[in-house]
C-alpha cells in the first residue's frame, strides 16, 4: 500500500445549494468533508433526500441547474476541481473518474454495440489506435467476468442480461484506468444473486487496481458487504463517519443509531423493530374503535384455514393471428399449493420473476388462473367473485407513489369502498370512519382533507393500508409493501402491519424479495423459484435449518449487517 | 423478423380490402351511376341496357368481385365528367404531383432538420427563437393562405413568378417533366414552397422535441460522465437516436403532403392529381373519387411497409432477438 | 425534482401567451355578440348597396370611414361580413372538437381499460382512418353527401355535414392519447386497488381514470381546435364547405380570391388575416398548455 499517494478524493466543506423560485435557497449539501484513499471503498449512506446523490453529481460535474457549488473544495488525486466548470487541469471525467449508475439498461445506448461504447471513451481520452482500443476492450470484458467476451463485444445492450449489462457499465467506467469510481446505487436494480457477484467484482477491482470507490447507497446490507469506511448523511450534513465495522456495529450519533436499528436483522426474529413508537392518545383511541368494530372475533389465531391454494397454474400466452391458438406460452406459476391459517402472516419470498407477484395478483382477482383451485373462507375464487368475497380480501401494493388517485381527497379515497359496501349509511359517516382509520395508521385525522401529493412515501403507504382496511377485510395481501421505502420508514410500517393484524383480526399473505423482512413479519414461509414452491416451512425452521439448496443459496447471498462481522473474522 | 413482416403484410392486405370495399360502395351506391352517364332524355330501355352493360344488375358480391378484378387489372372506371378512363386521367397527372411533392419534401427536410437540431441545442440563440416563433405562425397559416400571399406578392405585385400552371414541359415519353425548362422551374417555386411550409414546421418541431428528449436520457448523461466531447455526443449519439422517429413521421407525412397537395394544386391551378380530385368533388365525379381513395390507400400501405422495413434496419432492437 | 415543480407553479404564463388568451377572449365576445356589434347585417339585403362596392379599407386612399376594412364586390361592409364569418368558423370548429372529443375519449377509455379484442378492433379502425389525411376524408364525405343528398339538402345541412366530416378523422387523436394514458393509469396501483376493492369497471373508468387523463385531452382539444378551424376553412375555400350564403372565413377568402388580380386584395386578405390571428392565438395557448401539463414536469 502506498502511503505517499494523495487520497483519490478529498472533499472539504462542500456546500451545494439550489435557489428556489420563491427566493429561498435549498441547501442540499451542508459543509461536508469526505476523504477516500486509493483502494478504499467508501460508502456514502443516507435515506432519500439526504444529499448523497448530489455529492456524487457535484464531483462529476453533473449537477443539474439551478444547483451550484457554493463553497468548499474537491480534490481528485491531489488536484483541485474548478468548481465553476467541474473540470480541472489534468483531471477529466471519464478518464480519471469513472461512473456507474443505477440502471444499466438506460445507461447504455441501445443503438450501439458493447464494443463501440467501450471504445468510445478510450479513443477520446487516450491516444491509442482503434486496434489497441479493441484489445483493451477485450481485456476489460474478461476483467469484469463476462463469459464469451469475444462474442459479446459485438452484442447490443438488449441482448445481455441485467447483470451482464452492469458489468459492461463497470468496464466502461474502468476503461481509462481511473483513480476514482463513483458508483450510485450500482446494485439496486439487480437480483440478490447478481448483486452479490457485482459487489464482489467491485471489491476485487478496488483491491487489485487500487481504485478508490465512492459507493452511494441506501442499502445497509450492501455497505456491510464491501465497504471499508462509511459516512452517514442526513438532510445534507454528515452525521457520522468512520470505519465500516465501527459505524455499523456501534454507531454513536442518534440518527445513525436509529438508522442502524431500523434495519431488519436476518439472524433473529424480533417482536417489533426498535424504532420510536408512534402511539399517541389519538392513535390509541382510534385503534380501540377498530378493535371494537371487529365483532367477528377473529382476532384469535387458529388452525382454521382461511385461504387454500391448490395446484395453481398461471400461463401467459402470446396470441397469434388465429384466435384461440397461442404461439408461445410462458408458465409464470406452475402448480403452486399452500394455505394460510387464520391470524397468521404467510410469506412468499423469491427473486424477481419467480412468480410470487403473479400468485398474489391471481388470488386478488387481478389475473385469472389457467388451472387450479383457490378457496377463500369456503368460497371458490374464479374469474367472477361475489361482492362479499371481494370485500373480505384486500390488497396493499408496492409503489406508494401510484397507490393513490392524485385527484381524490384522501378521505374520499378511503370512504369510497366503505360506501360501496354500505358499511356506512351516508357520505359524512363514511368520512368519519375514514378519519378513524387514518388515526389508526398513525396519521392525523385532518390529513383526510388533503391530496396525495402532500404526503411522503411512507405516509402514502399508510393511507393505502387505511383504505384497504375500510371494507373490514379478513385477509390482507401485501405485495412488497415496504420495498420502495427508506429503512426507518419501513421499520415503522412493518410494526404497524403487525399491530393491525392483532387489532383487526387479519390474516396476511406477505410477498417480498427481502429475506430479513420476511423473517421479521411471517409465521410460515414459502420460497419460490421459477414459478414453483421449492420449500415451505415455518420461519424458524426455514432460517435455521433450510432444506433446499436454493433456500440455502438465498440465505448465503442475502446482504446483512451481520456480514460485516464475518468479513472481519475472515480477514483476521 | 420474418414474422414481424408477415404480420405487417397481413395487416396491409386487410386494410386494402377494407379500402376497396369502401371504394366499391362509393362507386356503386352513391348517386346513380347510370343517371350520371347517360345523356339527357335517355329512354328506360337505354338505361336498362347501360345498367346491364355495366353489370349493375348482378348480385352485390359478384359485383364486388368484378370490381376487385377490374381494379387489379388497372381499370378504375370511367370518369363521369371527362368520359375518359380514370386510370389514364390519374397516370396523366401523376408526374405533376410527384415532382411537386418530391421537391417540397426535400426542401422541408433540408431546412427542417438542421433548424430543429439547432433550436434543441441552443434554445436561446437568436436564430432559434426566430425559428420557433416562425414555426408557430407556420402552423397557423392554412396552405391556401400561404399560397395566396405568395401569389399576391410574387405574381401580382412583383411579377417575378407565375401564379398558375406548370410552365413549359419536356416530354420524356411516359413522363412530362418541368425540371428541364426555366419556366418549368419557375412555376415550381411558389407551389413547392407553399407545400413545404407546413411540412417544414412540423419536422422542425418534431426534431426539436425528439432531440430534447434524447438529450435528457440516461445514456447521454452517462456519456457526459465519461467525458466524451460535446460535439461527438450531439452529432453521433443524440442525433442518431433522435432521427429514428423522424424517419417514421416523414414517411407517414407523405399522406399529409398528398392532402395538402390537393389544396396547393387548387390554389396554383397545378395540373396534378390533387386538382383533379378537387374538381371531382364539386361535380361530383364518383369514379374519380373512389379511384383516388384506392390510390391513396395503396400508397399509404406501401409507405407504411417501407417505413417498417427501414426501421428494422435502423433499430438493432428489432433486428436481433 | 421538488425544485422544478415549485418554480413552475410560481411562474405566470409568458406575455405572449397572455396576449393570445386576451385575443381569444375578445374574439369569443365578438362571436357571441356579432349581430349586435356588426355595423350592418350582411344577411339583410337592404342594408347594403352596389353603390358602395369595392371600396378599399379606411386607412388607404379612397377609403371610407364607414367601412373600416373596405367593402366587397357587392357593397357589403367587410367588418360585418368578417364578424359573421368568424362566428361560423368558430362555431363549426368548436362543434367538430366537441364531437370528436366525445367520441374519441369514450373509445380511448374503453380500449385502454379492457385491452384485448376491443382494443385491437378500435385501434385497427383508428389506424386505417388516420392513414388518410383529414382533408381527404372530409372532401370525400362532402362529395358523397352532395351526390347522395342533392345540392339543396347539402346547403341546409352544411354545418352538420362539415362537423361530421372533420371529426370523423379527428377522434382518433383523442382515442389514441386517452388510450395510452388509460393504459398507464390502469397499471398504476390505485386502479388495481380499485379493482381489488371490487368497484365496477364503468365506475373506475369514469370516476378514477377519466379525471386523470383529462388534462391531456384539454391540450389536444386546443390544438385540435386550431386544426378543425383550418380544415373547415380549407374545405370552404375549395368549395366543399360553407356556401356563400352563409360564408365562413374560408368561403370569404374563396370569394376574395377572384379579385386578387384586379387589385382588390383586401377582400381576400382581411378575412385571411383574421383567420390566421385566430388560429395563431389558439396555437399559442395550446402550446403553452401542452408544456405546462407535460407529465414529465408534473408532480408525482
Amino acid at each position: 500500500m502506498t502511503k505517499t499517494k494523495p487520497p483519490v478524493l478529498d472533499i472539504r466543506n462542500l456546500r451545494v445549494e439550489y435557489p428556489l423560485a420563491t427566493g429561498d435557497v435549498l441547501v442540499a449539501v451542508k459543509d461536508i468533508d469526505l476523504v477516500i484513499q486509493p483502494g478504499e471503498i467508501h460508502a456514502l449512506v443516507g435515506e432519500s433526500g439526504a444529499g448523497k446523490t448530489t455529492v456524487g453529481n457535484a464531483l462529476m460535474g453533473l449537477l443539474q441547474a439551478p444547483g451550484k457549488i457554493v463553497s468548499g473544495s474537491i480534490d481528485i488525486a491531489g488536484k483541485p476541481i474548478d468548481l465553476r466548470t467541474g473540470r480541472t487541469e489534468g483531471i477529466v471525467p471519464g478518464r480519471d473518474v469513472g461512473a456507474i449508475f443505477q440502471d444499466p439498461m438506460t445507461s447504455l445506448n441501445p443503438l450501439f454495440t458493447v464494443q463501440d461504447q467501450l471504445c468510445e471513451g478510450m479513443l477520446t481520452h487516450l491516444k491509442i489506435s482503434a486496434r489497441e482500443a479493441r484489445a483493451r476492450a477485450l481485456d476489460l470484458m474478461k476483467a469484469v467476468g463476462i463469459p464469451e467476451p469475444e462474442r459479446r463485444l459485438g452484442s447490443y445492450p438488449h441482448q445481455l442480461s441485467g447483470g451482464q449489462r452492469q458489468r459492461v457499465v463497470i468496464a466502461t467506467a474502468l476503461a481509462c484506468d481511473p483513480q476514482l469510481i463513483v458508483a450510485d446505487e450500482p446494485t439496486t436494480a439487480l437480483d440478490v444473486s447478481v448483486q452479490a457477484q457485482i459487489l464482489k467484482l467491485i471489491r476485487d477491482l478496488a483491491d487489485q487496481r487500487g481504485v478508490g470507490v465512492l459507493l452511494v447507497t441506501h442499502n445497509m446490507g450492501v455497505v456491510a458487504e464491501i465497504a471499508d469506511r462509511v459516512t452517514i448523511m442526513q438532510n445534507g450534513a454528515v452525521v457520522e463517519s468512520g470505519p465500516a465495522r465501527e459505524v455499523l456495529t456501534a454507531p454513536k450519533a442518534p440518527y445513525a443509531r436509529t438508522l442502524i436499528a431500523a434495519v431488519p436483522p436476518i439472524d433473529t426474529r424480533l417482536e417489533r423493530l426498535p424504532v420510536p413508537s408512534e402511539e399517541t392518545k389519538v392513535t390509541l383511541e382510534a385503534r380501540d374503535a377498530v378493535r371494537r368494530n371487529n365483532k367477528k372475533g377473529n382476532a384469535e389465531r387458529s388452525d382454521e384455514v382461511v385461504l387454500d391454494v391448490r395446484n395453481l397454474c398461471v400461463e401467459y400466452g402470446k396470441g397469434s393471428l388465429i384466435p384461440g391458438r397461442k404461439t408461445s406460452v410462458f408458465k409464470a406459476v406452475k402448480s403452486v399449493s399452500f394455505n394460510v391459517k387464520r391470524g397468521e402472516i404467510f410469506g412468499l419470498v423469491g427473486e424477481s420473476g419467480c412468480g410470487k407477484t403473479t400468485v398474489a395478483n391471481t388470488i386478488a382477482g387481478l389475473v385469472t388462473q389457467s388451472s387450479g383451485d383457490i378457496d377463500f373462507q369456503g368460497n371458490s375464487l374464479g374469474g367472477h367473485r361475489a361482492r362479499s368475497v371481494r370485500q373480505s380480501l384486500q390488497m396493499v401494493f408496492q409503489d406508494p407513489y401510484s397507490a393513490l388517485n392524485p385527484r381524490l381527497r384522501i378521505n374520499n379515497a378511503i370512504a369510497e369502498p366503505i360506501l360501496f359496501y354500505k358499511l356506512a349509511s351516508n357520505g359524512a359517516e363514511a368520512r368519519q370512519d375514514a378519519k378513524t382509520l387514518l388515526e389508526t395508521v398513525g396519521l392525523p385525522g385532518d390529513a383526510g382533507l388533503r391530496f396525495a401529493h402532500a404526503f411522503s412515501g411512507g405516509q402514502r403507504q399508510r393511507i393505502a393500508i387505511a383504505r384497504a382496511l375500510g371494507p373490514r377485510p379478513s385477509m390482507l395481501i401485501c405485495d412488497e409493501p415496504t420495498s420502495a421505502l427508506d429503512v426507518s420508514v419501513q421499520a415503522q410500517l412493518l410494526n404497524l402491519l403487525k399491530d393491525l393484524r392483532d387489532l383487526a383480526g387479519l390474516s396476511m399473505l406477505f410477498i417480498s424479495h427481502d429475506l430479513a423482512v420476511i423473517r421479521q413479519m411471517c409465521d410460515r414461509i414459502a420460497v419460490m423459484k421459477s414459478g414453483e414452491i421449492v420449500e415451505l416451512a415455518d420461519t424458524e425452521t426455514l432460517f435455521t435449518a433450510p432444506k433446499h439448496d436454493y433456500t440455502r443459496e438465498l440465505l448465503r447471498l442475502a446482504p446483512s449487517l451481520e456480514r460485516i462481522l464475518e468479513r472481519e473474522r475472515a480477514s483476521a | 423478423m420474418i414474422r414481424l413482416l408477415s404480420v405487417r403484410l397481413l395487416q396491409a392486405i386487410l386494410v386494402m380490402v377494407a379500402v376497396t370495399a369502401i371504394a366499391f360502395i362509393m362507386f356503386r351506391f352513391v348517386g346513380d351511376p347510370v343517371a350520371s352517364m347517360v345523356r339527357e332524355g335517355a329512354t328506360q330501355a337505354e338505361k336498362d341496357a347501360l345498367r346491364a352493360a355495366l353489370g349493375l344488375d348482378r348480385s352485390i358480391p359478384v359485383q364486388f368481385v368484378h370490381f376487385v378484378g377490374q381494379v387489379l387489372t388497372g381499370n378504375l372506371g370511367t370518369s363521369f365528367r371527362y368520359q375518359q378512363p380514370v386510370t389514364d386521367l390519374l397516370l396523366n397527372r401523376l408526374p405533376a404531383t410527384l415532382e411537386l411533392v418530391v421537391v417540397a419534401t426535400v426542401l422541408s427536410l433540408a431546412i427542417g432538420i438542421p433548424l430543429g437540431v439547432l433550436s434543441a441545442l441552443k434554445p436561446h440563440a437568436l436564430l432559434s427563437r426566430l425559428t420557433q416563433s416562425a414555426t408557430l405562425v407556420g402552423i397557423s397559416m392554412p396552405t391556401f393562405v400561404t399560397g395566396l400571399l405568395l401569389i399576391l406578392v410574387f405574381a401580382v405585385n412583383l411579377r417575378w413568378l407565375p401564379s398558375s400552371g406548370r410552365g413549359d414541359l419536356v416530354d420524356l415519353g411516359l413522363w412530362q417533366t418541368g425540371f428541364l425548362t426555366l419556366s418549368g422551374l419557375k412555376s415550381l417555386i411558389l407551389p413547392s414552397i407553399t407545400l413545404a411550409l407546413f411540412q417544414l414546421t412540423l419536422i422542425m418541431r418534431l426534431v426539436r422535441s425528439e432531440m430534447i428528449d434524447v438529450l435528457s436520457s440516461d445514456y447521454i448523461r452517462f456519456a457526459f460522465a465519461r467525458g466524451l466531447p460535446k460535439s461527438y455526443i450531439y452529432s453521433k449519439l443524440a442525433l442518431r437516436n433522435a432521427l429514428m422517429p423522424v424517419v417514421t413521421v416523414t414517411g407517414l407525412q407523405i399522406g399529409q403532403l398528398i392532402a395538402f397537395a390537393i389544396v396547393t394544386e387548387t390554389v396554383f391551378q397545378w395540373p396534378g392529381m390533387g386538382l383533379l380530385f378537387t374538381n371531382a368533388v364539386g361535380y361530383p365525379d364518383i369514379p374519380v373519387l373512389s379511384a383516388y381513395l384506392l390510390f391513396v390507400g395503396f400508397l399509404f400501405v406501401f409507405i407504411n411497409m417501407i417505413v417498417d422495413i427501414l426501421y428494422t434496419f435502423i433499430d438493432p432492437r428489432l433486428r436481433t432477438k | 425534482m421538488a425544485m422544478a415543480r415549485q418554480s413552475l407553479l410560481h411562474r405566470l404564463p409568458p406575455v405572449s401567451v397572455m396576449i393570445a388568451f386576451l385575443i381569444l377572449a375578445v374574439m369569443l365576445v365578438l362571436v357571441i355578440f356579432a349581430p349586435m356589434i356588426a355595423p350592418m347585417d350582411p344577411r339583410d339585403v337592404s342594408s347594403y348597396s352596389l353603390m358602395d362596392m369595392e371600396i378599399p379599407p379606411a386607412f388607404m386612399d379612397g377609403g371610407d370611414p364607414r367601412f373600416l376594412l373596405g367593402t366587397d364586390n357587392q357593397g357589403r361592409d367587410l367588418v360585418s361580413v368578417i364578424l359573421f364569418g368568424l362566428r361560423i368558423s368558430v362555431l363549426i370548429g368548436i362543434g367538430a372538437v366537441l364531437f370528436a372529443a366525445a367520441l374519441g375519449v369514450m373509445l380511448g377509455l374503453v380500449a385502454g381499460y379492457f385491452g384485448g379484442v376491443v382494443d385491437s378492433v378500435v385501434m385497427r379502425i383508428a389506424d386505417v382512418l388516420v392513414s388518410f389525411p383529414t382533408i381527404l376524408v372530409a372532401l370525400l364525405i362532402s362529395g358523397i353527401a352532395r351526390a347522395q343528398l342533392g345540392t339543396d339538402m347539402v346547403l341546409t345541412w352544411a354545418p352538420v355535414i362539415l362537423i361530421f366530416a372533420i371529426s370523423v378523422n379527428e377522434w382518433v387523436q383523442y382515442a389514441r392519447t386517452v388510450r395510452a394514458s388509460t393504459m398507464v393509469e390502469v397499471s398504476r396501483d390505485y386502479v388495481r386497488a380499485a379493482k381489488v376493492i371490487g368497484l365496477p369497471s364503468g365506475r373506475i373508468m369514469v370516476r378514477h381514470i377519466l379525471p386523470n387523463v383529462m388534462s391531456s385531452v384539454m391540450v389536444i382539444a386546443t390544438i385540435n381546435l386550431a386544426g378543425a378551424i383550418l380544415t373547415e376553412a380549407t374545405l370552404s375555400f375549395l368549395g366543399a364547405g360553407m356556401p356563400p350564403t352563409y360564408p365562413s372565413l374560408g368561403t370569404l377568402i374563396r370569394i376574395g380570391n377572384q379579385f386578387l388580380f384586379s387589385g382588390l386584395w383586401w377582400i381576400a386578405v382581411m378575412p385571411a388575416a383574421v383567420l390566421v390571428i385566430l388560429v395563431l392565438a389558439v396555437n399559442v395557448v395550446g402550446d403553452y398548455l401542452r408544456d405546462r401539463f407535460n407529465p414529465k414536469l408534473m408532480a408525482r
